[in-house]
This record gives structure tokens, sequence and C-alpha cells, in this order.
């Protein structure tokens, strides 16, 4: 048993070794007070300059959510939040409205520069990086920059922050926000629709293939603040979007909520495909601190033979309740979810994916890799549900867990449901662990621990890292290396 | 050359005893075989030769050309030329034979400080080695192990033996389950990686694979010691006696 108890010590030490994005960064700030009430949410809104109708549905989303009751069943355990004792906003005072890079606290660009992500276009252009990837950088509670939008605004496509957009698009906004994630969805959105700060706004016209990579960067930086994105992305007819999210926050001793909602909205042959990888602050070795990220994401593929693709590496946060899903109402629209979640310590993983198919002919495709090392929780939780008229629909879906250590747990809760006869939906689950002997029978053929390790968890997520654009694939791949790998010896 | 001297060893707990003494040389290019009763700690020796956690050197010393096998980690010892081929081969479920065969090759190559293998050469050797022991290519992309019938498992394990050129490889009852035809494709592969540098220990308990892989020594293992050794007639004697001699010898 030494190894594998080697490799689990190693393992537990990583999240506070090795979570390398964990420092801070000092600014002055500009906070709403601290708790939670109406006033709170006129603030963030007057903050943003919001016209009245997005403060209208603000407040009538607050006064829903205060009826409503925090989710039970979901496999995860804390303590219950006090939403008074946390701050609502939270921006950098010398960034009150930049217009350009220059105008940009120099401090936080020097942030995103640590964390390897570059916001100066000339420098995204003399880098290694092979291909443009425009960026959305959100600080806290504000979008700090956003790059090549020029560019990009030739191409017809918009690219902005969600707070931008609401001034500057709103019959864009009026008409899309919440027509995918209904305001009264669930406790965490309906929260979202009350507090939320910043976010993307994406819009692709008809017919066109967007000429770069689209991503967001957050980053929660101040202490005690929960961070609420709002994402929306629209592909009109015939038009094609790639969209990558990445997340960090300071290491510290309290858990921070982020609650986001992102919403697709895909019309006929419009594909979108949307990769994040997750890696807020997991929490210590102790399992305190960390981030607790419940997140509501769903595509609406709206038009006949849209598609909508998410593809997730989860491998921060302390509790993670997530489950990017996919409503199938055109005809022969596909969805498909791609998901490697890895937990370690004491992190606690409750995600998986909705697919509803509503239209003729509909596909969906679901590939979950969970990995749980440590004294971690993991739970794959997948609906797949065939309405009525949904003739042909079609499911696969492939679900394995992976157990390092004998201290962990991995679950799997898929729910069925077809009221069509002609639905055909496939599901095939494993449960596997890195064993001891496995382990040896490497060795014995000269690969150390680590290699070994590595070797099998790299063998275990293939399928879903080959889904994810080729930059991120090699951040990722690097990313659950740190968290599982381990320096054995 | 192998040398083992006054080896003790016991379950990791220290519950159980399962090597009282045991003493065994191997000279470079010799061919010896182990062979004795179910549980007499055949196994247990070849695990504890190659480094597996599970068991407590209590007492005396294992050295490979001179080098103390027992302060070194498994991985070290592999790349110092120990090979086990196991009676129960591992699965390996996602990783391609190819690739665990080429990371196997590469971390060797490595831990003795010599260059990778560059891609077009280990796949000639892959490739040759496999056509040999009749292992289809298609197999060689499959999960390492996952799905393999059991005399495939043998099969790949005589391949990597081959692709990593140990001084000396360990078979532990490759010839259980194995059919006549499989045995002999085994048996024909070991036999051509015979050389005067490297050597054999062959862990079996019939004589049937001794036909095939035909040893310089035997030795008769009961209780956790070699009780007896003599050349390759004593494989015979043993086949028409059985153990049942050496069983109560070694418990009086
Ligand atoms: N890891 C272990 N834990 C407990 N008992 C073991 C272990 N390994 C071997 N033994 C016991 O030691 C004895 C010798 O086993 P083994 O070496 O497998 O013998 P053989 O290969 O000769 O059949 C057996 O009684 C076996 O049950
Ligand atoms: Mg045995």
């Amino acid at each position: 048993m030494v190894a594998v108890k080697e490799t689990v010590e190693q393992v537990k030490q990583l999240d506070v070794d090795q979570y390398k994005y964990g420092f801070t960064t000092d600014l002055e700030v500009d906070k709403a007070p601290k708790g939670l009430n109406e006033d709170i949410v006129r603030f963030i809104s007057a903050k943003k300059g919001e016209p009245q109708w997005m403060l209208d549905w603000r407040l009538d989303a607050f006064r829903r959510w205060k009826t409503m009751d925090e989710p039970q069943w979901a496999r995860v355990h804390y303590p219950k939040i006090d939403f008074n004792d946390s701050y609502y906003y939270a921006a950098p005072k010398k960034n009150a409205a930049p217009k350009t890079l220059d105008d940009v606290d120099p401090a936080i660009l020097d942030t995103y520069k640590k964390l390897g992500i570059p916001l100066r276009e000339q420098e995204i252009l003399a880098g290694v990086q092979t291909s443009k990837v425009a960026v959305d950088a959100v600080f806290d509670s504000v979008s700090v920059v956003t790059t090549f939008k020029e560019e990009l605004k030739k191409a017809g496509v918009i690219f902005c922050s969600i707070s931008e957009a609401i001034k500057d698009h709103p019959d864009l906004v009026k008409k899309y926000l919440g027509s995918v994630v209904p305001v009264t969805d669930n406790y965490y959105a309906t929260l979202n629709c009350a507090v939320f700060t910043d976010g993307s706004f994406v819009y692709i016209p008809e017919g066109t293939r967007c000429p770069m990579e689209l991503s967001t960067y957050f980053r929660i930086n101040e202490k005690n603040t929960g961070q609420f994105e709002r994402t929306l992305i629209i592909a009109e007819k015939g038009s094609y979007v790639s969209y990558l999210e990445g997340c960090t926050a300071p290491q510290r001793d309290e858990n921070q909520l982020h609650a986001a909602v992102v919403e697709l909205v895909a019309l006929d042959d419009a594909e979108i495909k949307y990769s994040t990888v997750q890696n807020w602050y997991p929490g210590d070795a102790d399992g305190k601190g960390g981030i607790y990220n419940f997140v509501t994401k769903r595509g609406d593929c709206r038009g006949a033979n849209s598609k909508i693709s998410w593809t997730q590496v989860e491998t921060g946060s302390a509790i993670t309740w997530k489950y990017p899903s996919c409503i199938l109402r055109g005809d022969n629209s596909r969805g498909e979810f791609y998901s490697i979640a890895v937990s370690n310590g004491y992190q606690q993983v409750d995600s998986g994916t909705k697919m509803i198919h509503l239209g003729k002919n509909t596909t969906s495709r679901i590939i979950s890799k969970g990995i749980s090392a440590g004294k971690s929780q993991n739970t794959y939780r997948g609906q797949v549900s065939a309405h009525r008229k949904a003739t042909n629909a079609r499911n696969f879906t492939n679900c394995d867990s992976l157990l390092i250590g004998e201290t962990c747990g991995a679950h799997t809760v898929p729910y069925l449901e077809s009221k069509n006869a002609s639905a055909v939906f496939e599901h095939e689950a494993t449960t596997s662990k890195i064993s001891e002997d496995q382990l040896f029978y490497c060795r014995q053929r000269g690969l150390s621990a680590e290699e070994a390790t590595a070797l099998i968890v790299n063998g275990f997520v293939k399928d879903v890292l080959q889904q994810l654009p080729m930059e991120f694939a090699v951040e990722a791949q690097k990313l659950i290396s740190i968290s599982l790998e381990g320096s054995v010896g | 050359m192998l040398e083992i001297r006054n080896l003790h060893v016991a379950i990791e707990d220290g519950s159980k005893k399962i090597l009282n003494g045991l003493n065994l040389t191997i000279r470079d290019g010799e061919v010896a075989a182990i062979m004795g009763p179910n549980g007499s700690g055949k196994s247990t020796l070849s695990y504890v030769i190659a480094g597996k956690d599970d068991y407590e050197v209590l007492d005396g010393e294992i050295l490979l050309d001179g080098k103390n096998l027992l302060e070194m980690e498994p991985d070290a010892r592999a790349a110092a030329g120990v090979f086990l081929a196991f009676q129960y081969p591992l699965e390996i479920p996602g990783v391609a034979t190819m690739t665990f065969l080429k990371a196997a090759l590469n971390a060797q190559r490595k831990g003795r400080g010599e260059d990778e293998l560059t891609t077009p050469d280990f796949m000639k050797r892959v490739k040759a080695g496999a056509e040999k022991l009749g292992i289809p290519q298609d197999m060689l992309k499959r999960g390492l192990n996952v799905g393999f019938s059991g005399g495939e498992k043998k099969r790949m394990e005589i391949l990597q033996m081959a692709l990593l050129e140990p001084s000396i490889g360990i078979l532990d009852e490759t010839d259980s389950g194995l059919d006549i035809d499989a045995l002999k494709i085994v048996s024909e592969g070991v036999n051509a990686l015979r050389s005067a540098k490297r050597s054999f220990l062959v862990i079996t308990h019939y004589q049937r694979l001794l036909n095939y892989i035909v040893p310089d020594t035997v030795h008769v293992m009961s209780k956790g010691q070699i009780v007896r050794t003599g050349g390759k007639e004593l494989a015979f004697e043993l086949e028409a006696n059985g153990y049942a001699d050496y069983v109560t010898n070694a418990a009086a």
C-alpha cells in the first residue's frame, strides 16, 4: 500500500503547494455595503448605469428569490450560507471606465500577465500563440477590458461585457436574456438575475464564422466577495463560434460564492462550441476555504440543424454544482457534453448535464470522466429526456469514474425519461481504480510512480481532451497533472 | 549475475513469514528453473526481486551484477535490467498498448542515461517483435491487456521483455493458461532472447514448459527455501513423483 498512500499524501499537499494562482492583488476597490437587500440590487444597477427595465428585471428576480429555497438534492455538504455576510459588488477603483488598455490599472494588467493571459493585442500577436484569441477580462464584479474588439467588429461580431451590451444593444439583450434560463429556474440562477455584475456578451451575425476564438477570463480577487457573472451568446443562422472560459481565485480561508448563469442560443444551422477550464481555488489540505461554484449553464438549440457543444475541465472549487445542458428544440439539432471533473483533497463535485430532446431527429452525446482522489466526492448527475414529439431522438452516454486511493468516492446518477417510443438512449458507465498492483506493474516496466499515474489518468481522459481547442488542451492536461500526478518518491 | 543470499521475507504487516533463508545464484546466460508446490513462495520471490511493497525483507541480500537491488525503487531495478513477466498481468484501461510500451522503454532508457528512441525506430522494433509472437497490429492499439485472453496477456509480457532487453527475465508461471500452440510460440519467443549475457528465472509448477525452454539448472522450492538443486532431469523426477516428499520433508 505504500506507493498509493504516498501518492494520496502527495496529492493532498498539492492543492496547497501547487495552486499557483492563489496570490492576491492589492488594489483600491469600490465596494457595495455588505449584505443583500433591495438597496444592494439598486446599488449594483446604479453603478452600472443601467436602464430602468434592467433594474426592474433585477428587482423582480430578487423578490422571487426571497421566496425560494436552496436546492438540497445534490450530493454536496456545506454549512448554511449566510447571504448577508458577503459583498455583492467590488470593482477596482482606478478602473471606473477604461477606454483603452492604457487606462487599465497596471496592477490588474500585471495580474493577468501572472495568470498567463495576455491582454495587449500586440503581445498576443508577438507571442508564441499561433492563433488569435480575443479576451474579455472580468475582475471581481467588472469587465476590465475586451481585446480585439475592432477586428471583430469588422466581421460584424459583437464581443463586449454584458454591462456594455445592456447599454449599447438593449434590443438583443431584452430579446434573449432569461430566454434560456428563466428567471426562476433555480435558487442560484434567480439570485444571479438579481445581483449579476458582469460577464460577456457575444453576438455572431447570420452566416458568419467568428474569425477567432473568443474567451473570458474570470478572476475573483476581493475577499468576502461573491462573483455573479452572466454570459449570453447568440449565434444567428448559419454562424459559428468557439468560446473559452477560464477562472482562478486567490487562496483564502473563507469560502466564496461564485454563482454564474450562462445562456447560449443557436439558431438554424448555427454552432456554438463552449469550453471551460475551471480552476477556482479548491481549498487547502484540510478542506478550509475554496470557492463554492454554483453555476447554471444552458444552451438552446433553437433552430433546425443547430449544434451546441459543452466541453469542461473542472479541477478547482471546494464545491462544484454545475450541469451545462442543451435544449434540443430545433429538428435535427445536436447537443454534446464532454467533461473531465477532477476532485481531490476535500473537494465535492456534483456535475453533469441535461439533454432535453424536443425536436425530431435530435441527437446528443455525453462523455463524462470523473477522477477522484484524496477525501473528495465526485458525482456525475445526468438527465436525458425525450419529449412526446421527439421522434427518433438519440442519446449516447458514457460515464467513467476513476478512483485514486481508498478514501474518495465516485457516484453516478443517471435519469432517463422517454415519452416517445422511437427514442434510443444508450448508457455506459464504469468505475475503476488505480490500484497498487497497477502502479507496481507500471513501475516494474520502468515508469516512476508519477509517470505511471499520469499515464493512467491521461489514458482515462483522452477522449475529452481531444475536444478542447489545441492551446487549451495543453493547459488542461498540465492542470490535471498538477492536480493529481504528485511527485512520489 | 543474480545472487540471492539468506533471504528472509515476511508479509508487510509481519503476520506471516514466506521466505526462510533462501539462497540462489544465477550466472550470466544461465536459465534456472524453480519448481515447487503452490504456496511455497515462488511468486513472492519474484515480487521481492522486482521490489513490490507488500513484503518486508527481514534479512539477506539480492545483488544483480553486484548492485544491491534491495536499496532500489522498482523502476530503478527495471532500468538496471530486472524484468518480471507476471503470473497475472495487469490491465491498464485507456492506455494504448503501443503508448505504454513506448513510455516504458523511454523511461528505462532515461533511467540509464540514454536518449529516447525515435518514433519510427520504436515502431519498427515493436512491429518486428509483435510479428514473431503472433500479436496482431490492432491489438497494439487497444488498452494494455484490456479484454486480452490469458494467452494474449502472456504473449504481451514476452513482447515487453523482448523490447526492454533485460539482463534477467523472470517468468512467473508463464505457462499457466496456455494451450500447446501458444506455449510453443511463447517458448520460442523466450528462446530467441537467450544470450551469453542474459539470464532467466523460469518459475513453473509443471515440467511441461521445460520441454520447450530447456533449463540449465532446476531448483526445488518448498516452504520458502531452495531444498534441492539439479540439472534438467530433476524436472522429470518431480513430474513423476510429485512434490509430496518435499512438502513433508520441509515440514519436518
Ligand atoms: N501479499 C500477501 N498477503 C498475504 N499472504 C500472501 C501474500 N503474498 C503471498 N502470500 C502467501 O504466502 C504464501 C506463498 O505465496 P506465493 O508466493 O504466491 O506462492 P507460490 O507462487 O509458490 O504459489 C501463500 O501462502 C500465500 O497465500
Ligand atoms: Mg505463484
